[in-house]
């Protein structure tokens, strides 16, 4: 494989896994600081994609589009906390789940019940087409570079909100010991919502960029979670550090495993039988690495020892 | 008490066997949501608009959607099958559902058309009497496609499927016509939607053409990110690959490209303007080959239901093989297997006033059979 090919397969594991981490921030958070297994985060996914190819499709705009899609899914984040999640906090894991499925099911038949079931399409903003050169004559898409800068970004304003500010110290707080930050004076309440709202705001702009390049379709949101599940228990669950290098690892295992493990069985089988084993393989890679990083780090890379 | 169970049992029983000699059910079981969705609701339209046309009153339709999801078809079949009694099924999609539910059905003596997937197994030793395909045998268009890419002059092609029957059996098809190289052969996961990796690789194997069967969703995030990614090998598919659907959502990125088809909606045949008129004129949109597929397929079983119930099953599969009806693709008969023999077709991409179609620009194969049909023993 020659260098240039390897450099492109690794920003495009890299930008896989950047769209994983902006999913996963918000599972790992949500499950951090309220114990809450969330499996409607996939819906918030979908959400935001429909809301940006809503807006796309009014005003024109990609850029008005990715506001609304972050505005829709953090406003539908705080009420659907609001309304169901709130009362979920002291159930047990199995009540969460079986509530949060049920919002899948809303959400999905709901959008249905709106946007029909054919997929829908965003355009990539005439900035973001094409291909640009990078140095050392690689050729690469600028919109998934884009998604790799917002990306970063995003990790960057994460950790420097976790560590350097009020907020931060109270979400920490509340992962810490939920009783001691409700005595000490905190309202509690507002600041589930609050965390509970920016989860939904990233896994919004996360399928709202994801939209130009895929189809905006109902159910687009599961696969992704899973995926998502897979990061953070990679990681370690509550942990955003572990949330960014579990989406690094998951996206980068994947890219590469699918494009190498073919290659690899081609050393020792016949060509077509290698490519079939490759790919079937391949699909499986990332959950090896969990049960492999599992085996030896029981609560993830950074996960506390509770 | 007893006799009153027994006579109430009884009047039951000789009601649904009435109903059942009146009309004939129909089940359909296909794809309505999700990433393939537009094929599933064209090959349903399509079928409707036949049964329409006909002003039979006397088919009652179960439509259901399998969501993609085999075990999802599996159970609607057997639904079907034993609490429906259904007598003929037909709308499978996807090869991978239809290994899953078309040997058990046709076993249990419902008869089976199949309006889209046509998995070699099933044309081979897994052949069976009740089993019709009336699209095509899956390598088909792929083979027409190798013949195709030999006279355009590609020698050296980088060829991508999904990973499950259809899949295989495309890129086998491709390699079993094509006289050139193979820089390399994927296999993508099905429902996959991203194709970043595969197009790193199609840049950097030096090919001299691309050949892809991506049907769905599949093919319109590729060409997409294909188009994006600003590499420039030409593009070559079977139809699924660049079907009425997929244009609307790909736009100008496949003007120009070649792919071939057992079906073109400029055919010129007079089933198949009346059918193309009709069904803009019922659904506001150009019909796809899927929706042609549906439309002949219920035609087909139209024109066999004019000389026997199915539940005369011989004289039925004798009407049906005689395949007695007007098709949308002009010339159709049956092989020995029960798969199609007809021509197949280059079509090219073009724009048509401000929609983009396709238009025959040259013939592929003609009667063209499939590799499978000795292997089969009925």
């Amino acid at each position: 494989m020659s260098a240039a090919l390897l450099i492109e397969q690794l920003l495009n594991g890299l930008q896989f896994g950047v769209m994983l981490f902006l999913m996963a921030a918000g599972l790992t958070l949500i499950f951090g600081v309220m114990g809450l297994i969330n499996l409607a985060h996939g819906s918030l996914y979908m959400i935001g994609a429909f809301a940006a190819a809503a807006v796309a499709g009014w005003t024109g705009s990609f850029w008005l589009a990715l506001m609304g899609a972050l505005m829709a899914a953090a406003m539908i984040g705080a009420l659907v906390e609001m309304v169901v999640i709130r009362r979920l906090y002291d159930r047990d894991h199995l009540d969460q789940v079986l509530a949060t499925f049920a919002l899948i099911l809303i959400f999905s038949e709901g959008t249905r019940f709106f946007f029909g079931s054919l997929p829908l399409y965003l355009d990539t903003p005439d900035l973001l087409s094409g291909p640009t050169m990078l140095p050392g004559g690689i050729e690469y898409s600028k919109y998934r570079l884009f998604i790799i800068a917002v990306g970063l970004a995003v990790g960057a304003g994460l950790f420097w909100l976790i560590a350097r500010t009020r907020i931060g110290i109270q979400i920490r707080a509340g992962e810490a010991d939920r009783e001691m930050i409700a005595a000490l004076g905190v309202d509690i309440r507002k600041l589930y919502t609050l965390v509970f709202a920016l989860g939904a705001a990233l896994a919004g702009l996360a399928g709202a960029m994801i939209g130009p390049i895929q189809s905006v379709e109902v159910g687009m949101g599961e696969p992704v979670l899973i995926l998502a599940f897979v990061v953070i228990v990679i990681g370690g669950i509550g942990s955003i550090k572990g949330a960014f290098v579990g989406a690094l690892l998951v996206g980068l295992t994947d890219t590469l495993g699918r494009i190498m493990l073919p290659q690899l069985f081609g050393l020792f089988m016949d060509a077509s039988s290698a490519t079939t084993v490759g790919a079937s393989l391949a699909s499986m890679t990332i959950y090896i690495l969990m049960a492999g990083i599992l085996l030896f780090k029981p609560s993830g890379l950074f996960g506390g020892q509770s | 008490m007893k006799l009153k169970t027994l006579a109430l049992a009884g009047l039951m029983a000789s009601t649904s066997s009435m109903a059942l000699a009146d009309g004939v059910s129909i089940g359909m079981i296909t794809t309505l949501s999700g990433g393939g969705a537009g094929l599933g609701i064209d090959v349903r339209d399509g079928f409707m608009l036949a049964i329409e046309q006909s002003g039979r009153d006397d088919i009652e339709m179960i439509i259901e959607d399998d969501e993609r999801a085999p075990d999802r078809a599996v159970q609607l079949a057997d639904r079907m099958i034993q609490s429906d009694d259904v007598d003929i099924m037909t709308g499978i999609i996807w090869s991978n559902l239809a290994m899953a539910v078309i040997p058990s059905a046709t076993a249990q003596g419902v008869f089976y058309l199949s309006p889209n997937a046509g998995p070699s197994q099933l044309a081979g030793p897994g052949c069976h009497e009740n089993y019709f395909n009336v699209a095509w045998q899956n390598d088909g268009l792929h083979e027409a496609a190798g013949a195709y890419a030999n006279t355009a002059g590609y020698s050296n092609s980088f060829i991508l499927a999904p990973n499950y029957p259809a899949g295989r059996d495309a890129l086998t098809g491709y390699q079993r016509m094509f006289e050139g190289d193979v820089a390399e052969e994927v296999y993508t996961q099905l429902g996959q939607t991203d194709y970043a990796a595969e197009i790193s690789q199609i840049r950097n194997s030096g090919a001299d053409s691309v050949y892809f069967f991506l049907p769905g969703g599949m093919g319109i995030a590729f060409v997409r990110q294909y188009a994006e990614s600003g590499v420039d090998i030409p593009l070559i598919g079977p139809a699924f690959s660049f079907d009425q659907g997929i244009l609307g959502a790909v736009g100008e990125a496949a003007l120009g490209v070649h792919n071939t088809s057992q079906w073109s909606q400029d055919l010129d045949n007079p089933t198949n303007v009346a059918f193309v008129e009709a069904f803009q004129a019922e659904y506001g949109r150009l019909p796809s080959l899927y929706a042609s597929q549906g439309f002949d397929t219920a035609n087909l079983i139209l024109s066999a239901m004019e000389v026997a119930h199915p539940d005369d099953a011989d004289a039925f599969r004798a009407a049906l093989e005689a395949a007695n009806f007007d098709s949308t693709r002009g010339d159709f008969a049956f092989g020995p297997n029960h798969h199609p023999i007809q021509d197949i077709y280059v079509r090219e991409v073009v724009m048509q006033g401000d929609v983009l179609t396709n238009v025959v620009v040259g013939t592929a194969l003609e009667d063209h059979g499939d590799a499978y049909a000795d292997q089969c023993q009925m």
